[in-house]
C-alpha cells in the first residue's frame, strides 16, 4: 500500500462520511481547518479508516493526526 | 394585566398525505386515505401489517451528510420547520435570536435510531456504534436541531405527552410569548416510529387496528367498525408570534390562537377516563382562556384516534363543555395517528378550517356508533362559517391539551 493510495482512501471516506469533496483531499489538508470535519464524524473517519487499511488507530493518537498527511503516515507505518 | 395576543404566521407539515401543508390540506378535503400496507419484510411476522407512511421520504428534501446524523424524527422536524419558517416571511438576519424561542415534541423519540445502533453493538460490538447515536436518540433532538437552524436563543423545550405531545408544545409557545420570553415560537410535533418494534407494542396493548386487508378503510373514528388506531408519521410545526409583532412586519395571519387548556386525568396509565372528565376540564380551561363563548367555537378537531373506548368518550365531553352546536372531525380517519405529531398537525387542520371556512371530513364513517350524538362532517368536506375552532389532544399518562384557534 502506498501514502497516495492510502490519501485516495482517506478522501473516499471523508465524502462518505462528511461530504468533502475528493478533489480538495490532498496531504497538507487539516482535517478540522481546511476540510471541516467536526469531532464526531472525524470519529467516524477513524473507524472507518480502521476498517479499511486493516490497522489500530488508538484514540491517544488521533489528535496527533492533523492533517491528511499525518493520518497517511500513521496507517502506512502501522500497515 | 391583559395577555398579549398571539396569532399564527406560519405553517409547515411533512404527512402521509403530502410533502408539504398545501398538498396534505387539499388531500384531507378531498378524503383521502395516507393508510397503505407495509410491504418491508418486517412486517410480514406482525399482527399489523398497515400504516400512515410518509408521500415524500426526507432523503427527496434533505442533503444525504446531514441525514447521515439526524433520526428520521429529526428530519421530518428539520423539514416542517423550514416550510413553516418560509411560510412566515421571517428573516433570520432582523430576527433577534434571544427573542426566538423553539417548542418542539416527540412522543417517542429516536427509537429508530436506538434500535439500529443497539443491531450494530450486537453485531460489531461497541467501537462500530455511531458517535451520533446520543444526539440522534435524545428526545429533545428534534427540537435542538430546529432551534439550532434558526438560532433560537430564548430557550429551546421539548415537552413529551405522548399523543398530546404536538398540542402541549402549541400550549407552550402560546406560554412562552405570554409570559414575555419570545416574540415567535416555533412550535410543533414530531414522529417517525414505524419499525416492527413500536407496533409489536401497541399491537400487544390491542390498540391496533388489524385491517390489514384493507388498508385504508382501516382508521374509522366513531364508526361500529372501528378496531383500533392505525399508526402515522410525519411532523407539523406552526409559527406563533406576537400579533403586535406580526403587525409590524406586515405578516400575513392564519388565525389566532386564543387559548390553551392542560390538564391531566390522574386515572390510568394508558385508559382514558370513560367519561373523558380530564379532557372536559381541558376544553373549558381553553374556553375560559380565550375569552370566547361556548357558542364562538362552531368545530371541533377531536383526538379520535379509531379506538373503542375513547372516541365515545370525548364526544360526551365535547358535548358537555360546548353544547350540541359544534361540527366534529377525526382527520385521523385519514392521516392515521401520528403521536406526538398528531395535535400539531390536527391544529394545522383547524387553523386551515377556520381560514377556508370549511370542516375537513371525517372518512370511513359508514355506520356511526350509536353514542354519537354530534353532528360529524362525514365522508365530505363541509361548507361553513367557523369564527372559532378547538383542537382536541389526549395522550397516554392521562395528558389532555385542548387548543382553541379564532379568525383574527
Amino acid at each position: 500500500m502506498t501514502k497516495e493510495e492510502i490519501v485516495t482512501g482517506l478522501a473516499e471516506i471523508l465524502e462518505e462520511v462528511a461530504g468533502v469533496n475528493p478533489d480538495d483531499v490532498s496531504e497538507e489538508k487539516s482535517f478540522t481547518d481546511d476540510l471541516d470535519v467536526d469531532s464526531l464524524s472525524m470519529v467516524e473517519v477513524v473507524v472507518a479508516a480502521e476498517e479499511r487499511f486493516g490497522v489500530k488507530i488508538p484514540d491517544d493518537e488521533v489528535q496527533n493526526l492533523r492533517t491528511v498527511g499525518d493520518a497517511a503516515d500513521f496507517v502506512l507505518k502501522q500497515a | 394585566m391583559t395577555k398579549p395576543e398571539v396569532v399564527v404566521t406560519g405553517l409547515g407539515a411533512t404527512t402521509p398525505l403530502g410533502g408539504d401543508v398545501a398538498s396534505t390540506w387539499d388531500a384531507m378535503l378531498a378524503g383521502r386515505s395516507g393508510v397503505s400496507k407495509l410491504t418491508q419484510e418486517w412486517a410480514e411476522q406482525l399482527p399489523v401489517r398497515i400504516a400512515a407512511q410518509l408521500v415524500v421520504e426526507p432523503s427527496e428534501v434533505l442533503d444525504r451528510i446531514l441525514l447521515r446524523r439526524l433520526d428520521r424524527s429529526e428530519a421530518l422536524g428539520l423539514i416542517a420547520a423550514a416550510e413553516a419558517w418560509k411560510d412566515s416571511g421571517l428573516d433570520r438576519d432582523s430576527l433577534d435570536g434571544e427573542r426566538l424561542g423553539v417548542v418542539v415534541g416527540s412522543g417517542i423519540g429516536g427509537a429508530q435510531t436506538l434500535l439500529a445502533q443497539d443491531d450494530i453493538l450486537e453485531a460489531s460490538g461497541p467501537r462500530r456504534v455511531s458517535p451520533h447515536t446520543v444526539p440522534m436518540l435524545m428526545p429533545n433532538g428534534p427540537a435542538a436541531y430546529v432551534g439550532l437552524e434558526y438560532k433560537a436563543k430564548a430557550g429551546v423545550h421539548a415537552p413529551t405527552s405522548a399523543c398530546a405531545t404536538g398540542a402541549e408544545a402549541i400550549a407552550w409557545g402560546l406560554d412562552m410569548i405570554r409570559s414575555g420570553r419570545a416574540d415567535v415560537v416555533i412550535a410543533g410535533g414530531v414522529e417517525a416510529v414505524i419499525h416492527p418494534l413500536p407496533i409489536a407494542g401497541f399491537a400487544s396493548m390491542r390498540a391496533m387496528s388489524t385491517r390489514n386487508d384493507d388498508p385504508e378503510k382501516a382508521s374509522r373514528p366513531w364508526d361500529k367498525g372501528r378496531d383500533g388506531f392505525v399508526l402515522g408519521e410525519g411532523a407539523g410545526i406552526v409559527i406563533l408570534e406576537r400579533a403586535d409583532h406580526a403587525a409590524a412586519r406586515g405578516a400575513r395571519v392564519y388565525a389566532r390562537l386564543a387559548g390553551a387548556g392542560m390538564t391531566s386525568d390522574g386515572y390510568d396509565i394508558v385508559q382514558p377516563h370513560p367519561e373523558g372528565e380530564g379532557g372536559a376540564r381541558a376544553m373549558r380551561v381553553a374556553l375560559r382562556d380565550s375569552g370566547l363563548a361556548a357558542t364562538d367555537v362552531t368545530h371541533v378537531n377531536a383526538h379520535a384516534t379509531s379506538t373503542p373506548v375513547g372516541d365515545m368518550a370525548e364526544v360526551g365531553a365535547v358535548q358537555g363543555v360546548l353544547g350540541a352546536h359544534p361540527v366534529l372531525t377525526a382527520t385521523k380517519s385519514m392521516t392515521g395517528h401520528l403521536l406526538g405529531a398528531a395535535g400539531a398537525l390536527e391544529s394545522i387542520a383547524t387553523i386551515l378550517a377556520i381560514r377556508d371556512s370549511v370542516v375537513p371530513p371525517t372518512i370511513n364513517l359508514d355506520d356511526p356508533d350509536d353514542a354519537l350524538t354530534l353532528d360529524v362532517a362525514a365522508h365530505k368536506a363541509r361548507p361553513m362559517q367557523i369564527p372559532a375552532a378547538l383542537n382536541n389532544s389526549f395522550g397516554f399518562g392521562g395528558h389532555n391539551v385542548a387548543l382553541i384557534f379564532a379568525r383574527a
